[in-house]
């Protein structure tokens, strides 16, 4: 038997696939598809196999960012990333935390230089799994609540 | 090596560079006044209250021939006209050759070393870094026990807030130090300095006991309870005085036991043990000028 499709295939754009469902929304506001004005498709508390709910987005006419890639790392570290031209994936991305990420986490340390001045954030990943990540500037550590600038 | 380089955090340093330094202090030790630094000016920026590191900086600078400028309150600046840390120091650079700065913001300084393009060194901030202490403390280690390898060195007050302990912790453990954390449960030195001992298979003790761990130590580092860096005053009540060392502990350690503070101190330890042969606290503030001449003269380029 086939297997249904959840949501619709798109012709050209991105889809990302296994975004843990309860990140769905955050990957939403990352890929800023509130303000896109293509075809988005967006199914989440889909069963996976590994990851137990999952979430699919697919945006039509849209090739992501490298920067847009690095935020997704954050919240979905195991998603993969489908380029599609004319219904085919031409290019499958793994998505892949950078050694640095600048300016995509915010500083939890309310005494961080980067909440008192208008400062880009800089962290550095100690851990990939599961996530620690380190401000450049006041040194702390986080691994939970990672929260996005 | 050190040419031009920042100041920032003790773990910006690795074993042979804070090696370089001691090393490098140690021909500093003269008090004699040298013109090697002449035609060179420091500006101290000390947006903080600071007496010891203030001085000290100043005095390093003076006895090398440099000049000094600064302030020691950010009241008298444009810091409280609003201007941002980034123009602050893009003004102050025009002026001099190396900045030294205190900020109770933490990551100022690393901040102010990406606006500046002359030589930034830390001299605090907040509950994060204040490296030229660490450098001072390693050198007092140096000087009074002939070697930084394999001590017994024990930690005694506030390891949970205090950041002399933290970085401490971190620069003696390039050296096989054998850890001993004396502190009240609420107090601990928090678990990532320990996962980064468990990381490089150093051994540590907890105990909430001097006593108990006193005789086997070679170095004792005591700190005070510092009331500034707890949210609540109910809770610094609960453990100030928790600590007071005096010479009834003689008979409880071993006969060249060395017992540091980075000062000032409070209550913690007793001036009785001022005269004895273990207390090398006021040493220690002393050793802030061969090290912080040293400071200078590596990132100014006057030495190699």
């Amino acid at each position: 038997m086939k297997k249904e499709l959840k949501i619709s295939a798109i012709k050209n754009g991105t889809v990302i696939d296994h975004i843990p469902a309860k990140n769905a929304f955050k990957a939403a506001e990352i890929l800023n598809l509130k303000g896109n004005n293509n075809v988005v498709s967006v199914a989440t508390n889909l069963k996976s196999k590994n990851h137990g709910k999952k979430c699919i987005i697919k945006i039509g006419q849209k090739v992501l960012t490298e920067d847009e890639v690095n935020k997704i790392a954050i919240i979905a570290p195991e998603a993969t990333v489908n380029i599609i031209e004319e219904y085919d994936v031409k290019q499958k991305i793994n998505v892949n935390l950078p050694g640095s990420i600048d300016n995509v986490i915010k500083c939890l340390n309310p005494q961080c230089i980067t909440n008192k001045e208008r400062v880009n954030t800089k962290f550095s990943v100690i851990e990939k799994k599961p996530l620690k990540v380190k401000c450049n500037y006041c040194e702390r550590c986080f691994s939970k609540d990672i929260e996005l600038v | 090596m050190f040419k031009n380089r920042d100041i920032l955090s003790i773990h910006d340093f690795s074993k042979k560079e804070l090696l370089h330094i001691l090393a490098t202090a140690k021909k500093f030790e003269k008090r004699d006044k040298i013109d090697l630094l002449k035609g060179k000016i420091l500006a101290t920026l000390f947006f903080e209250p600071s007496t010891r590191t203030r001085l000290s900086f100043t005095s390093a600078m003076e006895q090398l021939g440099g000049q000094v400028l600064g302030f020691a309150t950010p009241g008298v600046t444009s810091v409280k006209k609003g201007e941002t840390l980034w123009d602050t120091i893009k003004m102050t650079e025009q002026y001099v050759d190396v900045i030294v700065m205190r900020n109770p913001i933490e990551g100022a300084p690393r901040l102010a070393s990406e606006a500046a393009n002359v030589p930034v060194i830390n001299a605090g901030d907040g509950a994060n870094q204040h490296p030229t202490q660490t450098m001072l403390d390693l050198y007092t280690i140096q000087k009074t026990k002939g070697t930084l390898d394999g001590l017994n060195i024990g930690m005694l007050g506030d390891l949970k807030y205090g950041r002399t302990v933290h970085s401490l912790t971190t620069a003696l453990s390039h050296f096989k130090t054998n850890f001993f954390f004396i502190a009240p449960n609420a107090l601990q030195i928090p678990d990532e300095y320990l996962e980064e001992l468990d990381k490089k298979g150093l051994k540590y003790t907890k105990t909430a006991k001097l006593l108990d761990v006193s005789k086997k130590l070679d170095v004792l580092y005591v700190t005070r309870i510092q009331q500034e860096r707890f949210p609540d005053p109910l809770e610094y009540n609960k453990y100030k005085g928790v600590y007071k060392l005096d010479k009834s502990l003689l008979e409880h350690i071993k006969p060249d036991l060395k017992i540091m503070h980075p000062l000032p101190r409070v209550d913690e330890i007793s001036p009785e043990l001022d005269e004895t042969s273990h207390a090398v606290y006021f040493e220690q503030a002393g050793n802030g000028i061969p090290v912080r001449k040293a400071l200078l003269a590596l990132v100014l380029g006057k030495v190699e």
